[in-house]
């Protein structure tokens, strides 16, 4: 049994799980929440961006368990003997691919798929020192001649990992039809209708995405399964490795930056709008002044500082992945605390208009306290600010990690992120040869994680801004005109 | 009116002062100057000595708030505090941790800065409206939306690979411009054409979507319905109508921004290696020259605030049925 360890981003990642599933119980129950989170759920994009976020989700949860290792006992040790444990704090994710091409480095730079170093190195001989392509540790290490032609090789490994995921991809898809089966008359019913598409949920384009994701999972994991699927960097770590434990860095930031926005941009919105007059002006005041600076130079004022308080009190953080963990945790409140004024100026103005209601009147006139007002008739009706404030920032946070990586002041260096990705190959492309695998890795993970978590989070505005519904009407006379233009 | 900018210049002045007391406590008050200067002369054994002669220098040896051995008003004008934070109300910067003046190199980086953002703010305000008019023009139709599906995957990719891309494309394969650099005469298109025009694409994606959404309201309106009743043709309606009405939310809102085109680009200016204000911020940031820093950062707030008053000026000449009281 190892010994777990808890590091704080991950508590407070699985403690937003926990969060999310009893916010899914509240809609549950909710006839209103529940016919607006409705159209979210029949929403084609939304809904395929949705499985696609989950794949992310899963990897970066997985990678979020930490624990120490159980050392295999020593010989002759007594029987009462204490366990020992690995020095190394490791995730599950790190468990799982322990001893794959994944997780053995190389020494240098070597392309996608390759057998060799991209470049030469002075190797010693009997017959002396010769400059050669060496060939890589690990990456086709299975293979007799690393020279001999292995395109076969790499097919089978490909097909047998797509196999694996178009089983898979069946067994979701029998799961969806016999789920469906209960709500039509018979098993053969579900599935027309599956394939006809005749549901109110997208299952058919929700299948798709999943075979879709299966089937580059798939391909990635037959190519891992013997050579670095997306080559090596200048430290010889696995490319397709790094982007994968950036995701962990991704969530985390995107997700818990919000929740640090929110206690200070709750409090301070809706007393601003509920007190009005000097309370209002001073709230006014604090977030105006904090606008104003400049948002990176103050996120680099910031971390700055936070770095002069690590470097100088270093025996506060046992090891380096304590270290890092407390950086991207203090970075997430950091960017939260100076983030907070947008989200309670729009609270602010919504409690504004709410405080004039009759209900609200009508509590007043009851004698019902300030606080209870607060508590029990605004906050439920701004929530729907604040979650689609949450949903938003996801993306720009997640883009702008990278940004602030490349500045310096992002997350540790020691942590695998999509913008010290960037930043440790920046001059990747003007190389020769060009190594250009790092960047696109990094790009196509990013482009694809915040690009569903665009997706979603417009349907997650579409469906509880009452505004951009009216937009959605609207469309109809319009594709009149452009039909009659066409005419 | 007058009255109200005399207004709205006192509370700027009183963020100003905001500004100046949270980026010392910030600066100070956390972090002590014996930490900064251990971090500036470097390494974990440094002498007292040495952080001795580094606070003398710079005159961080007074105390921070209250200087109990000064007389009268030496008592509060004999600190740090006093010292750092007053002048910068004057916009008089003072000497950075490394010992040059700042304010020089404010005056010398700003014209680099300029050069590259005024256009690159320009050219990407036209080509964003001109992109939003087209999909508005064509809305509903199949051009809108793999238009709308266009300005989100832009919008998604991190502005980090326009530039690579960018320089890998242009200055390595077709060689058409230099990697990075500035030089000023005629040069200086050669030099940041690529640049303006990586930042006229990546404002593409996000702009171009908030002005359709702009038009497309304007264009439910009642006045856009007479329009159409009234015979007008679409491209009518659309550029003469439409537009002139939906520009004015637009420009007002740029106006704010204007005045922090001096500030620069961060990440443009420090890969192209342009000398301007924005890389003289990043260079701050990696030397930990907090004084650098801090007088960035009370600009880049002075300047806000001025673009503030002057999007409000501009809304009351764009619109005459605001008045300001």
């Amino acid at each position: 049994m190892p010994q777990f360890v808890f590091l704080w981003t991950d508590i407070a990642l699985w403690a937003m799980v926990l969060v999310t599933v009893l916010y899914a119980v509240h809609v549950a129950r909710s006839p209103n929440l529940r016919s607006t989170w409705y159209r979210v759920l029949t929403d084609a994009p939304a809904m395929c961006s949705a499985v696609v976020l989950s794949a992310f989700v899963m990897i970066g949860l997985v990678d979020s368990i930490h624990y120490r290792a159980a050392l295999p006992p020593v010989a002759n040790a007594p029987a009462d003997a204490p366990k020992a444990y690995s020095p190394i704090v490791q995730s599950a994710l790190e468990g799982l691919m322990e001893n794959t091409t994944l997780t053995l480095p190389e020494a240098r730079f070597s392309a996608p798929l390759a057998t060799r170093q991209l470049n030469k190195e002075s190797v010693l001989t009997p017959e002396g020192p010769v400059r050669e392509f060496k060939a890589l540790v690990h990456g086709g290490a299975h293979l007799a001649n690393p020279d001999a032609p292995r395109g076969g090789d790499i097919a089978l490994r490909v097909l047998a990992g797509m196999a694996l995921a178009a089983g898979v991809a069946l067994l979701v898809l029998v799961l969806m039809v016999t789920v469906l089966s209960r709500r039509r008359a018979s098993w053969r019913a579900a599935w027309s209708d599956l394939l006809r598409d005749n549901c109110n949920i997208p299952l058919r384009a929700m299948w798709f995405t999943t075979l879709g994701v299966l089937l580059v999972m798939g391909t990635l994991a037959g190519m891992a399964s013997g050579y670095h699927a997306l080559g090596t960097d200048q430290t010889g770590n696995d490319v397709l490795w790094q982007a994968m434990r950036s995701i962990r860095t991704a969530l985390v930031i995107g997700s818990l930056t919000t929740v640090a926005m929110l206690p200070p941009a709750l409090i301070l919105g809706i007393s601003a709008g509920y007190f009005k007059g000097r309370i209002d002006d001073v709230i006014q005041y604090i977030y105006t002044t904090l606008t104003s600076i400049p948002s990176v130079l103050l996120v680099a004022a910031c971390v700055l500082l936070m770095q002069a308080f690590i470097d100088n009190n270093p025996s506060l953080f046992p090891t380096s992945a304590h270290r890092a963990d407390v950086r991207l945790l203090m970075l997430c409140l950091i960017l939260g605390l100076t983030g907070w004024a947008a989200l309670c100026r729009l609270l602010r103005a919504e409690t504004m208009k709410l405080r004039e209601l009759e209900y609200v009147q009508a509590a007043r006139a009851f004698g019902v306290s300030h606080w209870t007002i607060m508590r029990r008739h605004l906050l439920p009706n701004v929530m729907h600010i604040v979650l689609i404030t949450v949903v938003l920032e996801f993306s720009a946070l997640v883009l702008y990690e990278a940004v602030l990586s490349y500045l310096g002041i992002g997350v540790d260096p020691t942590m695998n992120s999509f913008g010290t990705m960037i930043d440790g190959a920046r001059l990747d492309m003007s190389r020769d040869p060009m190594v250009w695998w790092s960047l696109l890795a990094a790009f196509a993970f990013m482009l694809t994680l915040v690009l569903a978590a665009n997706l979603f989070a417009d349907s997650v505005r579409a469906a509880f801004d009452p505004r951009s519904r009216a937009f959605r009407i609207r469309r109809h006379p319009l594709a009149a005109a452009s039909a009659r233009r066409a005419a | 009116m007058i009255a109200y900018i005399i207004r709205r210049l006192c509370y700027g002045v009183l963020i100003l002062v905001g500004v100046n007391l949270f980026t010392f406590l910030l600066f100070f008050a956390v972090n002590t100057p014996d930490d900064m200067a251990r971090i500036n002369i470097g390494g974990q054994r440094v002498s007292a000595d040495a952080i001795a002669r580094w606070k003398t220098e710079r005159g961080y040896d007074k105390p921070l708030f209250v200087n109990t051995q000064a007389q009268g008003t030496e008592k509060w004008t004999d600190t740090i505090f006093y010292n750092r934070s007053v002048p910068l109300l004057a916009m008089n910067f003072g000497r950075s941790d490394s010992g040059h003046d700042i304010n020089t190199e404010i005056k010398r980086r700003m014209g680099p800065s300029l050069a590259l953002a005024l256009p690159t703010f320009v050219l990407g305000l036209f080509a964003s409206v001109v992109f939003a008019l087209l999909l508005v023009y064509f809305r509903a139709t199949r051009l809108d939306f793999w238009g709308v599906v266009l300005c989100v995957v832009l919008l998604s990719i991190s502005s980090l690979f326009y530039i690579i891309a960018g320089q890998w494309l242009f200055a390595k394969t077709l060689q058409l411009v230099p990697y990075s650099g500035f030089m000023w005469g005629w040069d200086v298109m050669k030099f940041l054409a690529l640049p303006i025009l990586i930042g006229v694409v990546a404002r593409l994606g996000p702009e171009a979507r908030f002005y359709r959404t702009l038009f497309l309201e304007e264009i439910g309106k009642d006045y856009v319905r007479t329009a159409r009743a009234k015979g007008l043709a679409e491209r009518v309606v659309l550029f003469r109508h439409v537009l002139r009405n939906a520009m004015l939310p637009i420009l007002t809102g740029t106006v704010a921004a204007l005045p922090l085109l001096f500030m620069g680009s961060l990440i443009a200016e420090s890969f192209f290696g342009i000398p301007g204000l924005g890389s003289y911020t990043i260079e701050a940031i990696n030397a930990q020259d907090f004084s650098i820093v801090r007088a960035m950062v009370f600009l880049g707030s002075a300047l806000y605030i001025g673009g503030l008053l002057l999007a409000d000026i501009s809304y009351t000449f764009a619109d005459p049925r605001i008045r300001f009281e």
